[in-house]
């Protein structure tokens, strides 16, 4: 009994500081976002939803949110269908200098994403190539490829090759294997990679700020918005674009938590 | 007799041969457009940047006889010097105190928390990590403004008669920067608690070693791994982000990232600018050198 309420009182003493730090900002940002006032500061008034309607009614906020969803989706998907033929090309077959392959692979997540950024800004404004969406969801599949590449490559195991080779052995072709067995095995790994992606494509600022031009995704609007100081709507619009983030991570969580119950 | 047993075999050492390259090439094909990818938009990009770095701005004119004048201007201009030793700072203060706080979240979640909870609760500590950067950046603001909830709570309580000056300084941008990568920290250190085997603690104990011993010999060395990628992540990450210093930070002590975008949105400097990211490059190099020995790309 005492050894449980000291073990209980260990973990107690050692999370709860650590919770409330980590959930401190984002319960403020998330209270003031109902305040009623103009200056999202104590003391609270309200609740109100009269940011998110203003947030809603503001077509410059909603313009980007459509802009962010497109390439996110666009991005993500491509990201993960790279990431997928990598894998499975990568697991079952052998491959000489495959190590180095991967390593190249998984380059990207080593550097900077601002490096990145710059990167393509140089390469695209030398090859002369403007600055547009397109040049955004470019980049976007640079920076999502190593992680999309490395939830499924995780999931590759030599068990499936063993299906593979009866589909084989049945008479499948190649790419009848490949989407008849190897995508339905994948396919939770495909999921989760796809709405990693999708999220951080969603939340990605820096190399959107760079390279977007006049057609900005909502993370760079919302940086445009911190231009008024303190103010609810940023609360509200921060909110609307963390709950979206939240259901796509939640969802991931789920796919590869259902998967490795399995 | 024997010359047709050799040619037989040799055959199939052949066609064998033919086999493993045709599985060569079919595996090399399937990874051939990732691969591409990343050749065209990531790493001609980085010799874009090396290259662009060699040039030079001379008022508007775009000098291309490639030099090292980027560099030495870097090495003789004190301001950018002062922003490569403040990020440094801030990113090494960063990273510890990350590691620090992460430690024992990771820790009682992997042994204060029952096995079936504790997907749960590795969830729940990581939850804001879906906040946009952008966005949490604003929300530390919102808590340390002159205005905001700590100051206002402070001199609610009589504790403070004026506003702290929690915001817009390094202190701040640390604040910010530690609150992400503790969330990241622990997700790392976590995996690699999980992975280690309970029965070597047991062993220990049985061996008459007592609980900080334990820990000190046993489960620390094993989970550097984990510390080490956290760590590395959290370099990475934080030593390139321009968002929380620009925000939280204030004007007066530029990290590099503010530094790199000075020269491309005010002066228009893009080789000035691509120095600075091979500065930022070579920054990154040199973490992943100190903490090689413990990282490993090992398949789940």
């Amino acid at each position: 009994m005492m050894a449980a309420l000291a073990r209980h009182g260990t973990a107690a003493l050692v999370m709860g500081p650590l919770f409330a730090f980590i959930y401190l900002p984002v319960a403020v940002l998330v209270l003031f976002s109902l305040h009623a006032g103009s200056v999202p500061v104590p003391p609270f008034e309200g609740p109100s939803l009269h940011w998110y309607r203003a947030v809603l009614d503001n077509d410059r906020v909603t313009g980007a949110a459509w802009n962010s969803l497109l390439v996110g989706v666009l991005s993500s998907a491509l990201a993960t269908l790279l990431a997928t033929l990598a894998a499975w090309g990568l697991a079952r077959h052998r491959v000489p200098g495959a190590r180095a392959l991967e390593a190249l692979l998984y380059l990207p997540l080593a550097v900077s994403y601002l490096v990145i950024g710059v990167g393509l800004l140089v390469a695209f404004s030398t090859a002369g190539i403007g600055k547009s969406l397109w040049a955004v969801g470019i980049g976007h599949v640079v920076l999502n490829l190593p992680l999309a590449f490395a939830v499924v490559y995780g999931q590759c195991d030599p068990g499936q090759a063993r299906l593979e080779q009866a589909a084989r052995d049945l008479g499948a072709s190649e790419a009848q294997v490949f989407t008849r067995v190897t995508v339905p095995l994948l396919r939770p790994a495909i999921l989760s990679a796809f709405l990693l992606s999708l999220t951080f494509s969603w939340d990605e600022f820096i190399v959107a700020f760079l390279l977007s031009g006049f057609d900005p995704t909502l993370p760079v609007v919302i940086w445009g918005m911190l231009r008024t100081g303190l103010n609810p709507a940023t609360n509200a619009a921060g909110t609307l674009v963390f709950l979206v983030s939240l259901a796509a991570g939640m969802a991931f969580e789920l796919f590869l938590v259902g998967r490795r119950a399995r | 007799m024997r010359a047709g047993l050799v040619a037989g075999g040799a055959a199939r050492v052949f066609v064998e041969a033919l086999g493993a390259r045709r599985d060569a090439r079919r595996g090399l094909a399937l990874a051939a457009p990732a691969l591409l990818w990343t050749a065209a938009f990531f790493l001609l990009p980085s010799g874009a940047i090396v290259l662009w770095s060699l040039f030079r701005r001379e008022g508007a004119e775009l000098v291309t006889d490639p030099s090292l004048d980027n560099y030495r201007r870097f090495l003789d201009n004190d301001s950018f010097r002062l922003a490569m030793w403040n990020s440094i700072e801030v990113t090494l203060l960063v990273t510890v105190l990350s590691v620090l706080l992460a430690y024992p979240l990771a820790w009682a979640i992997a042994n204060r928390v029952a096995p079936a909870r504790q997907r749960l609760w590795l969830m729940l500590a990581v939850l804001p990590f879906w906040t946009s950067y952008v966005v949490r950046s604003y929300a530390w603001l919102l808590v340390l403004a002159p205005e905001g909830v700590v100051n206002r709570a402070l001199m609610a309580l009589g504790l403070a008669r004026e506003p702290l000056a929690l915001s817009f300084n390094q202190g701040a941008t640390v604040t910010g920067f530690v609150h992400f990568f503790v969330m990241l920290c622990t997700l790392t250190i976590y995996a690699s608690l999980v992975r280690i085997d309970p029965r070597l603690r047991l062993a220990a104990a049985d061996l008459g070693a007592s609980g900080a011993q334990t820990f000190l010999r046993v489960t620390l060395p094993l989970s550097a791994p984990g510390v080490a990628a956290g760590a590395f992540l959290t370099f990475v990450i934080c030593i390139g982000d321009y968002v929380t210093p620009q925000i939280l930070g204030g004007n007066t002590q530029l990290l590099l990232p503010q530094v790199i975008l000075l020269q491309i949105s005010r002066r228009a400097d893009i080789p000035m600018a691509a120095a600075l990211s091979v500065v930022v490059l070579l920054l990154v190099t040199a973490a992943y050198l100190a903490l090689a020995r413990w990282l490993t790309t090992r398949r789940a």
